[in-house]
């Protein structure tokens, strides 16, 4: 008996790319360069996850603050969510303890601007990973 | 944690080469656009900044 191959519909197709579009994102947000790996842009990935941890090191090596949840200062909440957008750094590194941050001296204060920019940084380059798994952007 | 003091010029440099390595890759597509646009990002954060240094000098001595 011959097989018949049933083609899926496009609108099935359409959520399993962007099923695995967003599992690109997630990773590349919890590891800096993971979700241009995952599409196979190893160039792009190394430089990323060089380039991105390099800044969180020495961010932290400046001393700089890594932010807390903190509702009532809007500055805060939203360096949280820069911090937080350093994926699986920031966790890491608030469970060592490091970040406490020395706001007595200006590299303390750059070293804090180093760790709001890697994070906002590798959520650029999820984002864009994401485009890639997409098709948007070869 | 080891600490580690730079002087602003070092770490402005460090904060513009990796900032824009990474603006090169997420916002151009071809390899040398890539590079280009890099570049480009490098010497406007340098010399912006160098620009507005220079303008501040200026405004504090009159």
């Amino acid at each position: 008996m011959a097989s018949t191959k049933v083609s899926e519909p496009v609108s099935v197709q359409a959520a399993e790319k962007t099923g695995k579009a967003n599992v690109v994102a997630v990773t590349g947000w919890l590891v800096p360069g993971a979700g241009y790996f995952l599409v196979r842009r190893w160039v792009r990935g190394t430089l990323v996850f060089v380039c991105i941890i390099a800044m969180f090191v020495l961010g932290l090596a400046m001393q700089g603050q890594l932010y807390g949840p903190n509702a009532r200062d809007l500055l805060d909440l939203l360096g949280w969510i820069g911090d937080l957008s350093s994926g699986l750094l920031y966790w890491i590194s608030r469970a060592v303890g490091w970040g406490a941050g020395n706001q007595f001296t200006v590299m303390g204060d750059y070293g804090t601007k180093f760790l709001v920019a890697a994070g906002l940084l590798n959520l650029l380059t999820a984002s864009d990973a994401r485009d890639i798994a997409l098709g948007r952007k070869s | 944690m080891p600490t580690l003091t730079l002087s602003h010029f070092a770490a402005l440099t460090l904060f513009a080469l990796f900032s824009s390595v990474i603006f090169g890759i997420t916002l151009r597509e071809e390899v040398k656009e890539q590079i280009r646009y890099g570049l480009f990002c490098f010497v406007c954060f340098l010399g912006g900044a160098i620009v507005a240094g220079w303008a501040m000098f200026l405004v504090n001595r009159r």
